[in-house]
């Protein structure tokens, strides 16, 4: 080998790359043990409403609205620009309205409640939905003039044996976002647009997260299986560290900086999966090849010339992959930017988790010439590449 | 040596890649704005006459029409702008009525020779197009435990009959039927009898502190699953139902898993009117058919439902009296007669029910019985209210079809069933009709998403644009870093978003915001596969290999490694498409579909093209890499 002269000495550096991985993921591990993952909707369950300003909004005025109505820990952000703005609470947005509600017959008569709220039976088509009190009579509860038509819709109140039925048309949670976007036009004085709103049952959320959860170790098993049929249990062994380890520090990027963690988020996380373990099996592959082709060579000789010799193609596909992920976090907008954002951090780390973490694994369990002895069939070509 | 390709790699690939172009040329055309009008059942006239009556009334409102089309059942009405399709919609919907349904639509523009081929374009998923997306909970434990109740209704009046005397049988929390005796023997006497008859029930025996003797009887595990499925089914149906009353051009209306229902409402802007209409269930009458001496204050006509039907008999009299209501109704199942092999549909009612039919048939074997179909329906109408404005007025009415008319050969009880039906689809449509008029199981909201139509609009122009940008710097990278092989390596890159696109657009897969983040990734791992030739080649080279050896030796050993790395990530892929729902489908689909294009165009597209200009130069001496 003529540039044998040229080999860079990865694998002497590999205490010091050992130390930075294991502070890394320390510090992941603490970031993630100390303040959590911030769960996007999607897996905690809850509403958020994405509202459009005709201007730049105040989000301190804001806040001052949202709490004002009662909503459960309300939060508002930034959505991309400053005109754009982010409500999200843990509660089903009707529960704003029926808190309201359960005030506001409370003051009427002294035990008075909202019992239930339920779907309009199917032959009352111009309604959506029933609400139950009790303790309250219809007179005091139609002088009252708790429906205003502008959020509810048509209304219609009935007595029942003890209980008083009204059957409104809109259904709360859409009472609700009206209300709420009149309330803050009048407080920023803004035309307001609803660009976006969500609701997730709590159930729905936690399904989907024991789902990403499985799926992440389901993907980590197969790939496992693959590497250790395709090239040797030290092999997979190496793969997966490397893959456990880039998990892991992007978890803790997402933790430590707070950052939303969403559906597109998990999506990208199996990305950088894919990503890195892309990277391990070429460095592997070589590896693999130099271990059959070089007859001297320790262990961490063979190592080192396997990674200079696909180092340039590590760096090269590392750039091109984020030169168009910064686009994406750039120009894709704010509702691709958690998934650009793991992207981003996923291709970094995995690149040099492939020199310094799958390699180093190997280097850790003495692989030797002997772990390689080709299968029987491919001998032949073994041969021919011998000099 | 040379590297030479046969003739038939170079004309596969020359294939592949025009057909890519051809089938995704679709996406290229923008689609008109438009409006749809169907008829509200299949027995609306949707005609010539009525295309003219809806240009004359568009002309009227001086709205610019592009062309009107007269589908099969439909009418594709194209316009010029956006802003008329509102206008449109509400002018059409006013003049034509409540027989006809008008919904907002954006209609392919794909030209005629193109749609011969089979090529159309992707369809936008809810975040690009905007609409609204619910996931419904069928309440399956409710519709169990009212299985549970039919049953247990059951037992106690064959064990009437049989005269083995129980202290009670009732349905407990965990639905199931736990009956309780005085002696041992009297209970397995009972589920010796009873055991036979439910099949689908598991017994167990036991005593409990009081000293009753009980049996507990509990679905058995593909019990449990056909009551889910049969839950979810009805509601299905209803659901189909009521969407299209929503006028959307193209609802979805899906199962997902074993409780859930997807519900995709593409252009609704209006949840709580989405709301208000869907979930609303059907009912059942079954009322007998009115007699020559039926006076004429005791009886109603109703029109049949199926189309065949109402074109030969036009409509039936019933009697105003009705037997019993779909509530009563526990099962409805098609299937053939042991001996006449003729299909059939058998009804299960419940006690009460079967009670009431038996009354109301002993005394009137041979005469007919009709079972009507019945919806609440919403129509809006325009009136002019005080301040002279026209106004939308919402109006609830009935429409009660008959679905089925059939001789009452013998006094019926809780079992019954209809046969003389023409065919198995009749069967199991006419029973999917009665179930979904039977109890149904209770559907929920458990997942809301509305996207507003600026919203979707917007992510498209970012999507594209990270889409341009993303590819224009990978292809100016490569340019200056590989020089000529660079080149190929473009002309590859291009071809892989070409025939990503045509297979998308083929399988008819949406494409959703982290689609088009999937198609930006792929750009950039694209080339990863040629990197790694690329890079093998210069490294051959270094190593003083002549050029043609050095690019066979690089494509021939990247090879593995391409293979490999690739194998492990769409791996992966399919994994993300399994766990995930929607947008993370859409990434995953995207994803796994690049990874399979650009293993061909990489390797077999560049090394066509190094072949082509290299591979047959005898004495290549340097080559621009």
């Amino acid at each position: 080998m003529s540039q044998e002269a040229k080999i860079i000495n990865f694998m002497g550096w590999r205490k010091t790359a050992a130390t930075i991985s294991i502070v890394l993921l320390v510090g992941s591990i603490l970031a993630l043990a100390v303040r959590g993952i911030e769960f996007g909707l999607d897996f905690t369950g809850g509403s958020q409403i994405e509202l459009g300003f005709d201007q730049p909004a105040d989000l301190g005025t804001i806040r001052d609205v949202l709490s004002d109505e009662g909503l459960e820990n309300p939060v508002a952000v930034f959505f991309g620009s400053d005109s754009e703005v982010l409500i999200r609470t843990q509660d089903a947005l009707s529960d704003g309205v029926v808190e309201q509600l359960e005030e506001d017959v409370a003051a009427l008569s002294s035990g008075a409640t909202l019992v239930d709220v339920r779907n309009a039976p199917s032959n009352e088509v111009q309604f959506s939905e029933v609400l139950v009190f009790a303790g309250v009579d219809e007179q005091t509860l139609r002088n009252a003039n708790l429906f205003d038509a502008d959020y509810f819709g048509k209304t219609r109140i009935t007595t029942e044996g003890d209980q008083v039925k009204v059957f409104v048309q809109n259904a709360l949670d859409n009472v609700y976002s009206r209300y709420l976007i009149r309330s803050l036009e009048e407080a920023t004085g803004a035309s307001i647009e609803l660009r976006r709103s969500e609701f997730v049952g709590p159930q729905v959320g936690a399904e989907l997260r024991d789902q990403g959860g499985l799926g992440m170790l389901f993907a980590l098993a197969v790939v496992m299986i693959y590497v250790a049929i395709r090239f040797q249990y030290k092999f997979s062994i190496g793969a997966v560290a490397a893959l456990i380890h880039d998990v892991i520090i992007v978890l803790g990027f997402f933790a430590l900086l707070g950052l939303d963690f969403d559906l597109t988020v998990l999506a990208a996380v199996l990305a950088v999966i894919g990503y890195s373990l892309n990277d391990t099996i070429v460095v592997f592959d070589r590896i693999r090849e130099n271990f059959r082709k070089m007859r001297r060579g320790t262990t961490n000789e063979v190592i080192n010339t396997s990674l200079t010799q696909t180092l340039e193609r590590t760096l090269l596909t590392s750039l091109t992959t984020l030169l168009v992920l910064v686009v994406l976090f750039i120009f894709g907008g704010e509702l691709i930017s958690g998934f650009a954002t793991a992207l981003i951090v996923g291709v970094v780390v995995g690149t040099y988790s492939s020199i310094y973490v799958s390699a180093n694994t190997l280097a850790v369990m003495h692989l030797t010439k002997e772990d390689l002895m080709p299968p029987p069939k491919e001998g032949e070509d073994q041969e021919e590449v011998l000099p | 040596m040379l590297n030479r390709y046969p003739l038939w790699k170079y004309l596969l690939i020359l294939v592949v890649v025009a057909l890519g172009f051809v089938y995704a040329l679709p996406n290229l055309y923008t689609p008109d704005p438009a409006v749809q009008i169907s008829g509200q059942s299949g027995s609306v006239e949707v005609d010539q006459a009525l295309v003219d009556r809806v240009r004359e009334q568009l002309n009227q409102a001086d709205i610019d029409i592009k062309n009107i089309e007269l589908g099969e059942n439909n009418i594709l009405v194209r316009l010029r702008h956006e802003d008329a399709q509102m206008q449109a919609r509400r002018k059409l919907q006013e003049a034509l009525g409540f027989d006809y349904v008008v919904a907002l639509n954006l209609a392919p523009t794909t030209p005629e020779w193109l749609e011969a081929l089979g090529a159309s374009p992707m369809r936008l998923g809810l975040d690009l197009s905007g609409g609204v997306h619910f996931l419904m909970e069928v309440d399956v434990e409710s519709a169990i435990e009212t299985r549970q109740e039919i049953n247990a209704d059951e037992m106690k009046s064959t064990l009437r009959e049989e005269g083995l005397r129980y202290s009670s049988v009732d349905v407990n929390d965990e639905q199931s039927i736990v009956a309780r005796f005085r002696s041992a023997e009297l209970r397995d006497q009972a589920v010796e009898l009873l055991q036979d008859e439910y099949s689908t029930l598991v017994f167990t025996q036991d005593q409990n502190e009081e000293g009753d003797y009980r049996f507990v009887a509990r679905l058995s595990e593909t019990a449990v699953a056909e009551v889910e499925d049969y839950a979810l089914g009805q509601n299905l149906v209803t659901l189909r139902n009521r969407v299209n009353e929503l006028g959307v051009s193209e609802p979805v209306v899906q199962r997902q898993g074993g409780s859930r229902i997807i519900v995709q409402l593409p252009g609704v802007q209006d949840t709580a009117e989405a709301k208000r209409v869907i979930g609303k269930t059907a009912n059942l009458e079954f009322r007998l058919e009115a007699g020559p001496d039926t006076m004429v204050s005791m009886k109603e006509s109703f029109p049949y439902r199926s189309e065949t039907d109402r074109q030969r008999f036009g409509s039936a009299e019933l009697e105003r009296q009705i037997i019993l209501t779909g509530d009563h109704v526990a099962n409805a199942t098609s299937s053939f007669d042991a001996e006449t092999n003729m299909p059939q549909v058998n009804i299960t009612l419940d006690g009460l029910g079967g009670t009431k039919m038996h009354r109301a048939t002993r005394d009137n074997i041979g005469r007919r019985m009709g079972v009507l179909f019945i919806e609440h329906k919403t129509r809006t109408d325009y009136e002019i209210n005080e301040a002279g404005e026209r106004v939308e007025v919402r109006e609830n009415y009935v429409e009660r079809e008959v679905i089925s008319l059939a001789t009452i050969q013998s006094a019926l009880g809780k079992q019954f069933r209809i046969t003389g039906l023409e065919s198995p689809a009749e069967a199991s449509e006419l029973a999917l009709l009665l179930r979904a008029g039977a109890l149904a199981a209770p559907m929920y909201f458990v997942e809301e998403r509305t996207i507003g139509p600026s919203l979707g609009a917007e992510n498209i122009q970012t999507g594209l644009k990270s889409v341009v940008i993303g590819l224009g710097l990978v292809l100016a990278f490569m340019l200056v870093y590989y020089k000529v092989f660079g080149i190929f390596a473009n002309l590859a890159l291009a071809a892989n978003i070409l025939l990503l696109v045509a297979v998308m657009s083929l399988l008819g897969a949406t494409l959703t915001l982290p689609g088009i983040a999937g198609i930006v990734l792929t750009v950039g791992m694209a080339v990863d596969a040629n990197v790694l030739i690329f890079s093998r080649i210069r490294e051959e080279l270094k190593a003083g290999m002549p050029p043609q050896s050095a690019i066979y030796k690089g494509y021939e050993q990247a090879f593995v490694s391409i293979l490999d790395a690739n194998i492990t990530t769409l791996l992966v892929a399919v994994i993300l498409y399994a766990i995930g729902t929607g947008p993370v489908q859409g990434f995953a689909v995207t994803l796994s579909i690049g990874i399979l294009t650009s293993m061909f165009t990489a390797i077999m597209g560049t090394r066509a093209l190094a072949n082509l200009v290299y591979g047959r130069r005898r004495n290549l001496k340097k080559i621009w890499i």
